[in-house]
């Protein structure tokens, strides 16, 4: 992983060492693409498995971060028919922007454009709706080309469903404080293995951010040059959290 | 895709209707043309006859004694084709000549022009016919290779049946044989059996070389499309005191000035893949031919086709005269991907021909890439540019942004909004940077909802304190289920932003 990469996860306060799980390859599986620590809980390979479609609902922030571990390892992703995406909060949540690639508006006939991206893009998120026909075809395009289909909204045939039950922020105290932690409640099921429900409370970023100005330039090394020993380990301590709720 | 679409005109046995027609010889005899010793191609009488393509030139006149045998000149080949590329593009402009025998030309013209794809098909080999006595079959698909294809078998596929098409061929259709021995080795032995290989996988297992056939095994266009031009000062030119009559002189005029065009091209970092030669004579004749090429030219193939085009030109009757000028324009260079494949490593190629795959769907401006800059906002502070643009910050990162909000909305809006207090007054900001009243409900998106927080107001630009009609201010808001990021410019609020 890149040293930028490991700044801006540890600037969330995402330990990478321990928490961001890494590429594996298994023979039962294949190829599994590393997502942010918190979310391996949620998915039953652990990561996201190449030729899988996930779908997700109820929660941009939690499409982003489905990004962010992957990308941060040297994945392309793209994300196609969303054009109000946030991509400074895609920043923020570890995604590194320089290789994400926004098709805001795949036009009339976003079958070709979708499929031409699955044959190069490790993940490609899709939130323009799609006839279901068309939806089927493009998960087994990405089957075959060993891409990840992330499907925002609803869709036929997912093999994982996130579903962000609520999304809440710390309480802002009138004029006061500011909007840091965000708590992203979710629930997952899907086909086969995937099919055990789960529910997990996720919860992003706690501190003062510094993102990388220009693409690939880390903003500092991995320790902050003005902070001592005591502040690595209080950043240590704040990282995100999980925790299992009981289904 | 329908502007990919392309329509290949093709002269069976080129080679050999060439040397047949350049000697005189007649279709009743068994002919091949070597190279070396070996078989390059033959007629139909003497296929019949047992004659083989890279059999022993001494086996095949064993084969077949009355074997009449022509040396290969790709001259030749270019001189005689050149009346057959006119009578195309008499009938379909636009044409671009892949190699002597083969011709590419957008399928859309002609298709138009003559109603349906059939009819193109059947008017342009009347045409040639009539006009040159050759004979010629038409092929039509989504890429120029599936057009090849489809031209050999005299068919017409149909939009989006391309990779359909290719998929029972068998892999020696491709031009590179020890690809070929490798995969009949491997027991893949038809195009789709080699197309559905991963593509990282046949990059990693056969060498980079091999993606592009793997491309044109699954209908894909040999190249990633890419709209943009070759700026015209990449053209060079050049003007004869002594008017270019023969074909010697041709031959040293098309030297010299295609190495021209080539330190042009390699000062760029840029290769040539479509060469457009123009040409005028002393009685101001305009003359102008495109060439296509699979590969990147070099400097060789640069001068063997304007050669060969110039021998086309001069041999012609209808030239009045001698060529005065010679310009030599690339019409399409390797541009986006060879430099972009330079800036990525190799592990991001896949990645960098899907995007500028899309791009060629789209429109350079269908993918954008992001840069975060300097700003307070959240629009402010990320660029989306063209993929393939530079991507540099435009504001001086090491400026501090006093008024920036540690989090971002995940979702960005700009709708107006209604933010009121208690006695439904509209809640507004002052000059010292307060809002005027508690607000307790906002309305936006057509939903009303109770205010249960906020915070804020953050200046939106450093002038704040100045009288100005642009000072802004921003709001985080809270409702029951849901954050927001509001903005205040010209005494009115718009939603930023929604932290979902």
């Amino acid at each position: 992983m890149s040293r930028s990469a490991t700044a801006s996860l540890a600037a969330l306060g995402v330990n990478p060492a321990s928490e961001l799980t890494s590429t594996t390859t298994d023979h039962t599986t294949g190829r599994v693409l590393p997502v942010r620590g918190e979310l391996a809980g949620l998915l039953p390979w652990g990561g996201l498995r190449a030729g899988s479609t996930v779908s997700v609902g109820g929660s941009t922030s939690l499409l982003l971060a489905l990004l962010a571990g992957a990308t941060a390892d040297g994945c392309w992703a793209a994300v196609v028919g969303l054009p109000q995406v946030g991509v400074l909060a895609a920043a923020e949540l570890g995604v590194s922007v320089q290789r994400l690639a926004l098709v805001p508006r795949p036009g009339s006939d976003p079958g070709p454009v979708i499929a031409a991206l699955l044959d190069g893009i490790d993940l490609v998120a899709v939130a323009c709706p799609l006839p279901p026909s068309l939806a089927r075809r493009l998960t087994a395009r990405a089957r075959q080309r060993r891409a990840v289909l992330i499907a925002f909204g609803s869709w036929p045939s997912a093999d994982v469903e996130l579903t962000a039950e609520s999304v809440r922020w710390n309480s802002l105290d009138d004029g006061a404080e500011t909007l840091r932690r965000q708590q992203i409640s979710v629930r997952s099921g899907g086909r086969g293995s995937a099919g055990r429900p789960r529910h997990v409370l996720l919860t992003f970023g706690e501190e003062e951010i510094e993102l990388p100005l220009v693409a690939g330039e880390p903003a500092r090394s991995d320790e902050p040059a003005d902070a001592g020993p005591d502040q690595v380990d209080e950043l240590a301590a704040r990282r995100a959290t999980t925790q299992e709720q009981p289904a | 895709m329908k502007d990919a679409r392309l329509l290949a005109v093709w002269c069976p046995d080129w080679p050999v209707v060439a040397a047949c027609t350049a000697s005189g010889t007649g279709q009743h005899v068994p002919v091949a043309v070597v190279d070396g010793n070996e078989i390059v191609a033959t007629s139909a009488v003497a296929r019949a006859e047992g004659v083989r393509r890279a059999m022993r030139k001494r086996m095949a006149e064993s084969t077949c004694p009355e074997l009449v045998v022509f040396e290969h000149d790709p001259q030749r080949d270019a001189r005689f084709f050149e009346p057959v590329a006119e009578a195309v593009e008499e009938l379909a402009p636009g044409i671009e000549v892949v190699e002597p025998g083969l011709v590419a030309v957008p399928a859309r013209g002609p298709v138009n022009y003559f109603s349906s794809a059939e009819r193109a098909a059947e008017r342009i080999v009347d045409h040639i016919a009539a006009r040159t006595n050759v004979e010629a079959q038409v092929g039509l698909a989504d890429s120029l290779f599936a057009a090849t294809k489809a031209a050999h078998r005299n068919m017409i596929v149909p939009p989006d049946r391309t990779a359909e098409f290719l998929r029972p061929l068998g892999v020696h259709e491709l031009d590179a044989p020890e690809l070929v021995d490798l995969l009949r080795r491997l027991g893949l032995k038809t195009l789709g059996a080699f197309a559905d290989v991963p593509e990282n996988a046949v990059a990693s297992r056969f060498g980079g070389p091999a993606t592009r056939q793997h491309r044109l095994a699954r209908g894909l266009a040999e190249r990633p499309l890419d709209k943009r031009r070759p700026a015209p000062e990449l053209a060079v030119t050049e003007t004869f005191d002594d008017p270019v009559e023969r074909i010697d002189a041709a031959a040293f005029a098309a030297k010299i000035l295609s190495e021209r065009l080539h330190e042009n091209l390699a000062a760029r970092s840029l290769a040539c893949t479509r060469l457009g030669i123009h040409a005028r004579t002393e009685h101001d004749e305009e003359l102008h031919r495109v060439w296509r090429a699979a590969e990147p030219l070099t400097p060789r193939g640069i001068a063997d086709r304007v050669r060969w085009q110039l021998d086309g030109w001069l041999t012609r009757e209808r030239l009045t005269s001698g060529i005065r000028t010679l310009t030599l324009e690339p019409v399409e260079v390797v541009n986006g991907t060879a430099l972009q494949l330079g800036l990525w490593g190799h592990d991001d190629e896949r990645a960098v021909r899907a995007l500028l795959h899309v791009q060629g769907l789209l429109g350079p401006d269908g993918v954008l890439t992001p840069v975060l800059d300097g700003g307070r906002g959240p629009k402010e502070r990320v660029r989306l540019v063209p993929w393939g643009d530079e991507r540099t910050p435009a504001h001086n990162p090491d400026h501090p942004w006093p008024g920036r909000l540690p989090r971002a909305p995940a979702t960005l809006a700009d709708d107006p909004a209604d933010l009121t207090d208690a006695d439904g007054n509209e809640v507004g900001v002052t000059g010292r940077l307060e809002l005027t009243a508690q607000p307790k409900k906002l309305a936006v998106r057509g939903r009303t909802q109770e205010v249960t927080a906020w915070a804020g107001p953050w200046p939106v630009d450093e002038r704040w304190w100045a009288p100005d009609p642009h000072r802004a201010a921003r709001i985080q808001v809270q409702t029951n289920d849901q954050a927001f990021l509001l903005i205040r410019r010209d005494q009115r609020w718009f939603l930023e932003g929604v932290y979902d």
